[in-house]
């Protein structure tokens, strides 16, 4: 059974009307546990459209979409997000890091949205894996842009999700965090995780299962 | 990780914005807790100081009425009783009197249940020439005043000349020159001078006082006395008869006249000394009354002026603290944060800003108003100083809370608003 599984999913802004903008189109994609898709495509593609709208956060204006057996968007907004908490990990190119919190807090951030028992050992136990022990206290403006990626990568795996969702995880990145960072989603993915990777790296997207091109409308 | 850990930290990252906040709500609670105190202190101050002249008119008003009443004495008296036989025009030509009565009529008054008189006093009076001075004079005996028993005690009108004492009329002191101490011989017995009247310009001036059982022994008149001076009569003309009547019930063979309108120009002057000091203490009254609608109106145009710009200044400030954390709140809202707890993370940090604030103005104001109080910068006035008053403390820390929650509550909404797609595509 699929985890997430979009079925003819489009986005399109100001939808009949003069300067319309198809931001997606009529898309199907279906990833089941364990998969590792990317999406490739050019920039202004979709890619990242298509990433919110399958993380929950951007509902589409066309299409179906069915995420761990259920419809988020038959949600509320406040249960959507509980849903995003206990089932979506999201990745990004900027990190999004809380600037004032150190590492090991902004690794604990998912905290805030769930109640997650153990959650500070579990913080705790991804800050060694991802070598960022000796920096569990610095704020990310005192961290590389490696460690900085590692951090918001630690804070998408804390609450255990079931799908992981990153955009551009590597834009930023040198090649050897670059490959760090893609050898952690593929071991997620190993795991029995999902991830969705939207990249226009293409050494980013041969570590995938499945690779799906989007065009530039 | 909790809420209170990101607001504490939050604070901590961004101190000049949590600072200028902190500085609108303290300005604003210190503007109404030194108000409060001034307004406070004013009160109590314009009690003390009406308590104060109200003492002060009472002892100056006691004391001019007093000195009214001594000054007023030289006047007259409300009644003569005078012996029936008496010819008055001797007493209004000549000044002088030969018809006696018994020196125990005085006593009889004054045993009666007669209202209508406060005091009474007993003399023999004579004019004659001063044989050792060769001085005319009106030599006047008298014993003081006797009280009548089922009154009240009065304040004496008049002083008792002690027996071997003389007092002298200002003509007389004048011309013999004596001093207190002195002794001087009249009609051949020996006096010691007592004191001497200042100028009264009345007959006062050419009297000399002795005691009465002197001056009846030396005219022959013992157990005798000319008149009866009745003091501080209770009555108006028209009661006249009544006491007349009421006087000859008790003492057979008198006569009673009236010196009326020199007793009324008295009680009338002691009656506008009394008025006037009422009249200054309202005056006083209606000053400070004054003051203080003034300050109220002040404070009540200050305190919403204050309050208005402090709450404008905390939702620019709190519009700013929004604009900058977008993307910090698009990241908490993908990671499963409600809006709720969005809307939270901001009104929370408005609580604490209304806590400390709340400290803060509570004592800055406390402060300002005392220094305020005590009527300068340099001093402050620690019976103005309000301490640890709970109710003041309360109504500042909710006003505070009010202040900063609802400064803050239009940017906490936008905050809680924030689409995070929208702000992730953006950032």
């Amino acid at each position: 059974m699929a985890l997430l599984e979009l079925h003819q999913v489009a986005r399109t802004y100001r939808a009949g009307q003069p300067g319309e903008v198809r931001a997606l189109p009529a898309i199907d994609l279906a990833l089941a546990a364990g998969e590792f898709v990317a999406v490739q495509g050019p920039s202004g593609c979709g890619k990242t459209t298509l990433l919110l709208i399958a993380g929950g956060l951007l509902a589409p204006t066309a299409g179906r979409v069915t995420l761990v057996g259920a419809d988020p968007y038959a949600l509320s907004a406040d249960e959507r997000a509980g849903f995003r908490a206990r089932y979506l990990g999201f990745v990004f190119q900027q990190f999004h890091l809380v600037p004032y919190l150190s590492v090991l807090d902004n690794v604990l951030a998912p905290a805030l949205a769930v109640a997650l028992p153990g959650a500070r050992e579990r913080a705790e136990e991804l800050v060694a894996r991802f070598g960022l022990h000796a920096r569990r206290r610095h704020v990310p403006g005192e961290l590389s842009t490696g460690e900085r990626q590692r951090t918001a990568l630690a804070r998408a795996l804390l609450h255990r999700p079931q799908l992981l969702l990153a955009d551009e995880p590597t834009g930023n990145l040198d090649r050897e965090n670059a490959g760090l960072v893609l050898d952690c989603l593929v071991e997620f993915a190993r795991a029995g995780g999902a991830v969705l990777l939207v990249s226009h790296d293409a050494q980013a997207v041969q570590h995938a299962d499945r690779v799906m091109h989007l065009a530039r409308q | 990780m909790n809420i209170w850990r990101l607001i504490l930290r939050e604070i901590a990252h961004r101190k000049l914005n949590f600072l200028l906040s902190l500085l609108a709500i303290a300005i604003a609670v210190a503007c109404l807790v030194g108000a409060w105190t001034l307004l406070r202190t004013a009160e109590r101050r314009t009690a003390e100081v009406l308590a104060q002249k109200q003492r002060a008119v009472e002892t100056a008003g006691a004391e001019l009425q007093e000195a009214m009443r001594k000054i007023t004495l030289g006047l007259g008296f409300n009644l003569l009783i005078l012996p029936q036989d008496q010819d008055l025009n001797e007493l209004h030509l000549d000044g002088g009197l030969s018809r006696t009565m018994p020196d125990d009529y005085v006593d009889r008054l004054a045993q009666s249940k007669i209202v209508t008189v406060n005091h009474l006093l007993p003399s023999v009076v004579k004019r004659l020439t001063w044989p050792e001075q060769n001085l005319p004079i009106i030599l006047q005996g008298t014993r003081g005043e006797v009280p009548i028993l089922h009154a009240d005690p009065k304040k004496p009108l008049l002083d008792a000349v002690p027996p071997g004492k003389i007092v002298l009329g200002y003509q007389v002191q004048q011309r013999l020159k004596l001093k207190p101490d002195d002794k001087v011989t009249l009609l051949g017995r020996e006096f010691t001078v007592l004191k001497s009247h200042p100028e009264r310009g009345t007959a006062d001036d050419s009297t000399v006082w002795i005691h009465l059982a002197a001056a009846q022994e030396l005219l022959g008149l013992q157990n005798l006395i000319h008149a009866i001076l009745a003091l501080e009569c209770h009555c108006a003309g028209e009661r006249l008869p009544a006491i007349r009547q009421e006087i000859s019930g008790i003492l057979p063979g008198v006569q009673v006249i009236e010196r009326g309108p020199p007793a009324l120009a008295r009680t009338e002057a002691r009656s506008r000394a009394e008025a006037t000091a009422v009249q200054a203490l309202q005056q006083e009254q209606a000053s400070r009354a004054q003051l203080r609608r003034q300050h109220e109106r002040l404070a009540a145009v200050l305190v919403p002026v204050v309050f208005t710009g402090c709450t404008l200044w905390i939702g620019f400030l709190a519009f700013g603290n929004v604009r900058e954390r977008r993307a910090e709140i698009g990241i908490l809202r993908a990671i499963g944060c409600r809006a709720g707890q969005i809307l939270g993370l901001f009104l929370g940090r408005a609580a604490l800003l209304g806590l400390f604030g709340a400290l803060l103005g509570y004592l800055g104001g406390a402060l300002l108003g005392a220094r305020w109080s005590a009527g300068g910068p340099d001093a402050v006035s620690p019976a103005a100083w309000p301490g640890l008053d709970p109710g003041l403390m309360a109504a500042a820390t909710g006003i505070a809370l009010l202040l900063a929650v609802f400064g803050s509550w239009i940017p906490a909404l936008w905050a809680a608003r924030q689409d995070p797609a929208r702000v992730l595509q953006e950032a």
